[in-house]
């Protein structure tokens, strides 16, 4: 079973139907027993980081996912990815889970936000097993991750070179889409669930 | 490098995919999930559902369309026809829609898309635009699936738009669609240049170089096609291989 970690934003259920597309079983939930049984965690995310983070902190799942990590695998998707950060300098800063060092940080050039399939170069994790290198997903975002080549598993070009796909130990985080990057995203998923 | 999109629109009605040519001759071509499904396989790089009766008619849009495809496609969706509130906007998005588009609710209260944009972000937010030339060499929107003329002129529409919270605009020309001349490259390079959001060109296509103009010398970020597709007239492989081949940035599965 997989934890889609529910903290009312976001389109929790495109993620959801991508697990039960691939024969998995996904609960999306912000009651902690429920994510207990869970041997995974995803981490899904549109909105603001802000908002995002003050929802996180108030409900306890801040603490809850700091706690988690070691225990098993966890996934940050686009919004969801940016929390795993120190920190992000959307809307003035704000601090994040700071399970991988780092800050989301605003483009400054081309436009904004980046919308569309871009490619995933320079991939170094389980995570794109059986996936091309170069391969294209999508991705909709206006902040990017900042972080160093340690924490780096892929990498995207627009407009610059940004860390696109961050990990460190059990912990992930994708800027794109997986759930909604066709076969490749899928292939994504299906390597999470087999961590 | 970020791709050019190719969209297949599939317009709907009665839950039904139909074609349009210049909005008015409908010919039904199929089950709108099985026909996303396709796609999706054909390499199509984001699906927009179109309930071309909704406007007009007061029709309740397609939620169980929308909530079925999105089991079965994982690609992103778009859908449009019939959204007025942003109520509409949450049960869609809930139903795995990942944007939205709006046209005549926005002309009629310009604040949906601002509090559409606040509520659920703006990269949802899709402003659809037919815009029909004008004797002054400008472009009048027109609203109601093309019924009614309205005062707005359509790059200054979509300007404010912008401004507003929309987060892409879907630009129709609709003195080409259904004609396969090509779009209409001025209309979509005037919108491309001045705002700063993603362009989807619609109305026009008739064969590949068309695609190659409009994403290139029209600047557009996305093309958009229906009935081209829907008939196999070009197949999106072959499509995106001839872009390719021209160095234009398309998406290659795999």
């Amino acid at each position: 079973m997989i934890g889609i970690i529910d903290y009312g934003m976001g389109n929790l259920r495109s993620v959801q139907k991508a697990v039960e597309f691939l024969g998995g079983k996904a609960v999306i939930t912000a009651d902690q027993a429920e994510l207990n049984k869970c041997g995974r965690l995803i981490l899904p995310g549109v909105g603001s980081f802000a908002a995002g983070m003050e929802i996180l902190e108030r409900t306890g799942l801040a603490d809850y996912v700091k706690s988690r990590v070691g225990e098993l695998p966890i996934l940050g998707i686009c919004l969801g990815m940016q929390f795993l950060l120190d920190e992000s300098e959307e809307e003035g800063l704000h601090k994040g889970l700071g399970l991988i060092p780092g800050r989301a940080v605003r483009f400054t050039e081309g436009k904004v936000p980046q919308m569309g399939w871009n490619n995933v170069v320079e991939q170094k994790s389980p995570l794109f097993q059986g996936i091309r290198e170069g391969a294209q997903f999508y991705f909709v975002h206006s902040y990017y991750a900042d972080t160093t080549d340690e924490y780096t598993i892929g990498k995207t070009d627009y407009y610059r070179t940004y860390a696109s796909a961050i990990g460190r130990g059990d912990v992930y985080g994708v800027q794109f889409h997986p759930e909604k990057s066709g076969d490749v995203g899928l292939q994504l998923m299906r390597n999470f669930m087999r961590l | 490098m970020l791709s050019k999109r190719l969209i297949p629109c599939l317009d709907l009605k009665d839950g039904r995919v139909v074609k349009g040519v210049n909005f008015i001759h409908l010919v039904d071509a199929g089950d709108p999930v099985e026909t996303a499904k396709l796609y999706n396989a054909f390499g199509a790089d984001e699906i927009v559902f179109l309930d071309i009766t909704a406007s007009y008619r007061g029709n309740t849009p397609m939620w169980e369309i929308i909530s079925r495809a999105s089991e079965q496609v994982f690609l992103p969706l778009t859908v449009g026809g019939g959204i007025r509130t942003t109520e509409d906007f949450r049960r869609m998005l809930s139903c795995g829609a990942d944007k939205i588009a709006v046209n005549s609710a926005a002309i009629k209260d310009p604040t949906l898309i601002t509090d559409a944009a606040m509520k659920f972000g703006r990269q949802c937010v899709v402003l659809a635009v037919d815009a029909k030339r004008n004797d002054e060499g400008r472009w009048d929107v027109y609203l109601n699936g093309g019924r009614v003329k309205t005062e707005l002129d359509a790059i200054d529409w979509i300007v404010k738009a912008e401004q507003l919270g929309a987060g892409e605009v879907l630009l129709t020309s609709m003195d080409r669609d259904g004609t396969k001349e090509g779009y209409d490259l001025e209309l979509t390079r005037a919108a491309a240049e001045a705002v700063n959001i993603p362009i989807i060109a619609s109305g026009g296509a008739g064969k590949m170089s068309h695609f190659y103009d409009v994403l290139t010398e029209g600047k557009a970020d996305a093309a958009l096609a229906a009935s081209l597709f829907h008939f196999g007239i070009i197949n999106m492989r072959d499509l995106k291989n001839y872009l390719a081949e021209r160095g234009v940035a398309v998406r290659m599965e795999g």
